[in-house]
């Protein structure tokens, strides 16, 4: 066992495909030997046919030499009856050999019955053995093949696992980067929170900066707030506009007056 | 036969290819048994590139049993070596 690749192989394949032996397919074994099966029925039923073929040749003789037995007996009664009594002797004996033909004719022929009856039994028996075998031998690739099947899934199992496996580190990776993501806003934030980054959207501000605002509006406010209690006191305000006016408080008082009054009527 | 690159795909390879492949696979086994990274990730990439260059790849949907399975060209060291631990990455 080396190389990674071979090792690789070797466990995938241990985990994966336990159960089958790729050096030998059990279903053509299992067919071959229904072919040998079949082919021994055949020899069988060639013999039956073989023995039935010689039973019915045995029989056309028997029938002949009995149609010829019965001829002399015939040809002896007639040459009896024509008072030759030598003719008749000799269709008689020779009846009588043919008579022994027959009788050993008719042994063989019960015994040629007697062997097509075993083999013809022997051949339905055969025939239903092959059968029998077949009926099995379909079952049993079925279910080769069904295990074959599911080797072949577990293996495609494994590859898509290896798949998920890469999916889960994808996933992983992505959930990594999402918290590490979440994590830095959150430290953007903070840090634009504390004003140590500069927000460019401008949506955001600072604490100090929120702080400054809020201060200088307030300053803005209190401001706003002193000068109009000083236009009021006649103040500083008062003052101002007379210097940039250059005019004295009457004529102050007197622009006054026209303001008040429509300017057609000065003029 | 075929080989499958983890995460790729199969790929058919002549035997012809194989002495020259196994090869780099030893250096590779080495490589990881001895616990250099670097070398071994330069051997694994020039395993997978010789692969991918002499083979022919699989069209996705064929189911092949693979003979040969290559890490993923991203595997780490210490990945490949938990694969190759007695219960692999895959439990059962």
């Amino acid at each position: 066992m080396s190389g990674v690749m071979k090792r690789m192989g070797m466990i995938f394949r241990a985990k994966a495909n336990k159960a089958l032996d790729r050096a030998e397919d059990p279903r053509e074994t299992l067919d071959y030997s229904y072919q040998k099966q079949l082919e021994l029925l055949q020899k069988v039923r060639r013999g039956v046919a073989d023995v039935a073929t010689s039973r019915k040749r045995l029989e056309l003789q028997l029938a002949q030499l009995n149609k010829q037995s019965s001829t002399l007996e015939d040809q002896g009664r007639k040459a009896l009856a024509l008072g030759r009594e030598d003719l008749a002797r000799e269709a008689l004996s020779r009846r009588a050999a043919l008579q022994q033909q027959v009788t050993d004719l008719e042994t063989q022929h019960a015994t040629l019955q007697g062997e097509e009856e075993k083999l013809t039994l022997a051949a339905q028996r055969l025939q239903a053995k092959v059968d029998a075998f077949r009926t099995k031998k379909e079952t049993i690739k079925a279910t080769y093949t069904a295990a074959q099947a599911q080797t072949r899934i577990g293996e495609a199992f494994s590859g898509i696992s290896e798949e998920m496996g890469d999916v889960g580190l994808a996933i992983q990776r992505a959930e990594d980067k999402t918290a590490q993501l979440q994590a830095r806003a959150g430290a953007i934030d903070e840090l634009l929170a504390s004003g140590a980054l500069d927000d460019p959207s401008g949506m955001h501000k600072d604490d100090i900066q929120a702080e400054l605002d809020r201060l200088s509006g307030g300053t803005d406010v209190e401001l706003e707030l002193q000068r109009m209690k000083q236009e009021l006191a006649g103040g500083p305000a008062a003052d101002q506009q007379a210097i940039e006016g250059g005019t004295s408080q009457s004529q102050q008082q007197d622009r006054q007056q026209s303001q008040d009054t429509p300017r057609f009527d000065k003029q | 036969m075929i080989v499958r690159i983890m995460g790729e795909g199969q790929v058919r390879l002549a035997d012809g290819h194989l002495t020259e492949l196994n090869k780099l696979d030893d250096e590779l086994l080495a490589e990881m048994e001895n616990g250099d990274g670097p070398a071994f990730r330069r051997t694994l990439q020039a395993l997978l590139t010789r692969v991918r260059d002499l083979g022919d790849p699989l069209p996705d949907d064929s189911l092949e049993p693979s003979e040969l399975i290559l890490p993923s060209p991203d595997a780490t060291l210490e990945e490949v070596r938990d694969f190759l631990s007695d219960d692999g990455l895959i439990p059962g």
